[in-house]
């Protein structure tokens, strides 16, 4: 057996070592998976030892990814970590924590790349508190073994990853964007301005992916099991959950909006980011703000696009009225392409800007959703 | 109610200075380079100050794992009005490893030393950006977390917290003790006067090491590389509406 593995396992590697880095894309790991085999042709060993082959190499990895989701639907990044949880090779199990959350689980069911569903459903899971959910992960953990444990850089994720992480006593890798092997992961650090590749030495990866970097996997086309799990002893006591004030908007949803449109402190009042809605509307577009609009109180936190905001990555980004400070940049610039519109021709913002537009916004805004 | 507040202040490249990759690609330049409180940490630290300006809160104890540096941070937490500083100091070498996975360790060695009903940290820092050290510490003393806290009160029964979630706040009720993480919008950090500045000089600062904690340092990543993000190419000023849209139908955007 030691040879047969050092044959299928430690030659490809020796052999082409790059083969075995996951450059990012679905496409690149089915080229690993299908080129890793090629040694084994060459030796000429039989279709039965190659079937052998796969199935240990699948049992490496297995990978658990929590759901996302608001009892009735699933949340569109979940399908983004169903993607990054492929790259990562084996087994992809998601577990739907929540109450009356059946319908979830069915609809992930389906998510093409999904090998099985673990379905926690409990009135005392309302509010997806993480003192909660950890032991739910935990006990799923327990019972299968995962080498990762993957979930979407949403405010929900990163309020829940870490906790899990310390648990386990490994240490977690937060918002990354690449994954390079099964423990080497590319994430960015001080705000967008450096791309840090780290290698996990943790036996259990705890890992969120940034939504914007990984392609969403096929919602229809799968056909996954559903395994109900038993709900272990939850520390209730610890806290509740009181209540959600969402901000209502017919507008796309910012993280996944194909158009996005700012607003910035050069909007100079609440009222005036009607110009926005206005031409948000005429493209289909969600509107976001940078934080110095969100601080003068012109629109709710959750617009902010930036570090400490959301980060997006549109087709196209119009910032209007925004200067283009560092914190604001990190959660824009990897948008295909951008337009600033401002009348300060020095304003950062025209750095990164595809095309550019020095003119007063209230001017050149209404004229745009005019003519468009 | 009067609690014993332990607040976490990290020292970080200041938020202004654009970062340079250094040479080996392991890392960024430090040296030289303006460093100040992270900024969510200032939020924190003023928090528990206003915890005890209103009589909820007895003592303000600051903490921060780091080099010897990290003393200067301390210092600017002390001027605003904590009571005492505590630095677990680490070597420069040991510091390149450190995580959340170790920090949140050695706070939760410190809460349990201090007896501390409060830990108030910031929800992450703009070096590592990792938004985790809250939710680990809460985990290794098994309390609650409130993460992205934009509004504190402290009930008789515990802590009800409105937190920042994506699509709007949420609120959440938590016993005590607990942990909570600072968003930028929970309050507005006060200036250290120079009289304040003055005073923070006589206040206890007091260094323990990572035996002293009990915290071992487990390398658990390795950095790879750290290299500099794609740039991007220069684009094009556009004179006026009727081009800029036309440019962008050019390029299939709308």
């Amino acid at each position: 057996f030691t040879t047969f593995y050092w044959f299928c396992f430690q030659l490809p590697i020796a052999i082409r070592p790059e083969l075995f880095s996951v450059q990012g894309s679905l496409t690149s790991y089915f080229l690993i998976c299908s080129t890793s085999n090629f040694p084994a042709i060459m030796l000429g060993l039989s279709r039965h030892t190659f079937r052998l082959y796969n199935r240990v190499g699948v049992r490496l990895q297995s990978t658990l990814v929590v759901v996302e989701h608001d009892n009735k639907h699933l949340n569109p990044v979940t399908l983004s970590a169903i993607t990054a949880a492929s790259q990562l090779g084996g087994d992809v199990t998601c577990l739907v924590a929540g109450s009356s959350c059946a319908a979830v689980a069915a609809e992930v069911a389906k998510a093409v790349g999904v090998s099985k569903v673990l379905l926690a459903d409990s009135a005392d899971l309302e509010g997806f508190l993480p003192e909660r959910i950890t032991p739910v992960i935990l006990a799923s953990h327990q019972k299968f073994n995962f080498t990762h444990i993957i979930a979407g850089a949403t405010a929900q994720g990163k309020s829940l990853l870490p906790r899990v992480a310390a648990k386990l006593d490994v240490a977690p890798v937060s918002d990354v964007v690449a994954i390079k092997s099964p423990d080497t992961f590319v994430r960015t650090i001080y705000a967008g301005n450096a791309m840090q590749t780290i290698k996990s030495n943790d036996p259990v990866k705890v890992v969120t992916v940034r939504g914007t970097n990984f392609a969403t996997a096929a919602a229809e086309g799968g056909s996954a099991a559903t395994e109900t799990l038993a709900i272990p002893d939850l520390p209730k006591h610890l806290s509740s959950f009181k209540e959600q004030k969402l901000s209502k908007s017919d507008r796309p949803e910012l993280s996944g909006a194909k158009s996005v449109i700012s607003g910035g402190r050069g909007l100079k009042s609440g009222e005036n980011f009607e110009l926005l809605y206005k031409l948000a509307d005429k493209l289909g577009a969600a509107v976001g703000a940078s934080r110095a609009a969100v601080d003068a109180g012109y629109v709710p936190n959750d617009m902010q696009v930036g570090q400490t905001g959301k980060i997006v990555a549109p087709d196209l980004y119009i910032a209007v009225g925004i200067s283009g400070a560092i914190q604001h940049l990190a959660g824009m610039k990897d948008s295909k392409t951008i337009v600033a519109i401002n009348k300060d021709p020095d304003a950062p913002i025209f750095q990164v800007a595809d095309f550019g537009l020095v003119a007063d916004l209230f001017k050149a805004v209404p004229e745009m959703t005019e003519k468009l | 109610m009067s609690l014993k507040v332990l607040v976490g202040c990290k020292r970080v490249i200041d938020y202004a200075v654009k970062i340079r990759v250094r040479p080996d690609k392991l890392g960024v330049v430090t040296e030289g380079v303006k460093h100040s409180m992270n900024p969510f940490d200032e939020i924190a630290v003023e928090e528990a100050i206003r915890l005890r300006e209103a009589k909820k809160a007895k003592e303000v104890v600051v903490v921060s794992c780091g080099i010897a540096q990290a003393k200067e941070t301390l210092r600017t937490a002390l001027a605003m009005g904590a009571d005492r500083a505590i630095l677990v100091e680490l070597s420069p070498k040991e510091y390149e490893i450190m995580t959340p996975a170790h920090v949140s360790k050695i706070l939760a060695a410190v809460a349990k030393m201090e007896g501390s009903d409060l830990i108030i940290l910031g929800k992450q820092a703009i070096d590592d950006d990792c938004n985790a050290t809250a939710q680990m510490t809460a985990a290794h003393l098994d309390w609650p977390q409130a993460t992205s806290a934009s509004k504190v009160e402290v009930t008789d029964a515990g802590l009800t917290v409105t937190r920042e979630v994506d699509g709007g706040l949420e609120v959440i009720t938590t016993q005590l003790p607990a942990v909570v993480s600072a968003d930028l919008r929970l309050n507005e950090p006060r200036y250290a006067t120079l009289p304040n500045i003055m005073k923070a000089k006589k206040k206890k600062m007091t260094t323990l090491s990572l035996s002293d904690v009990g915290v071992e340092l487990k390398e658990h990543q390795t950095v790879v590389s750290v290299e500099e993000p794609p740039v991007r190419s220069a684009g094009i000023k556009v004179k006026d509406v009727d081009s800029l849209i036309a440019a962008l139908k050019q390029a299939g955007r709308i």
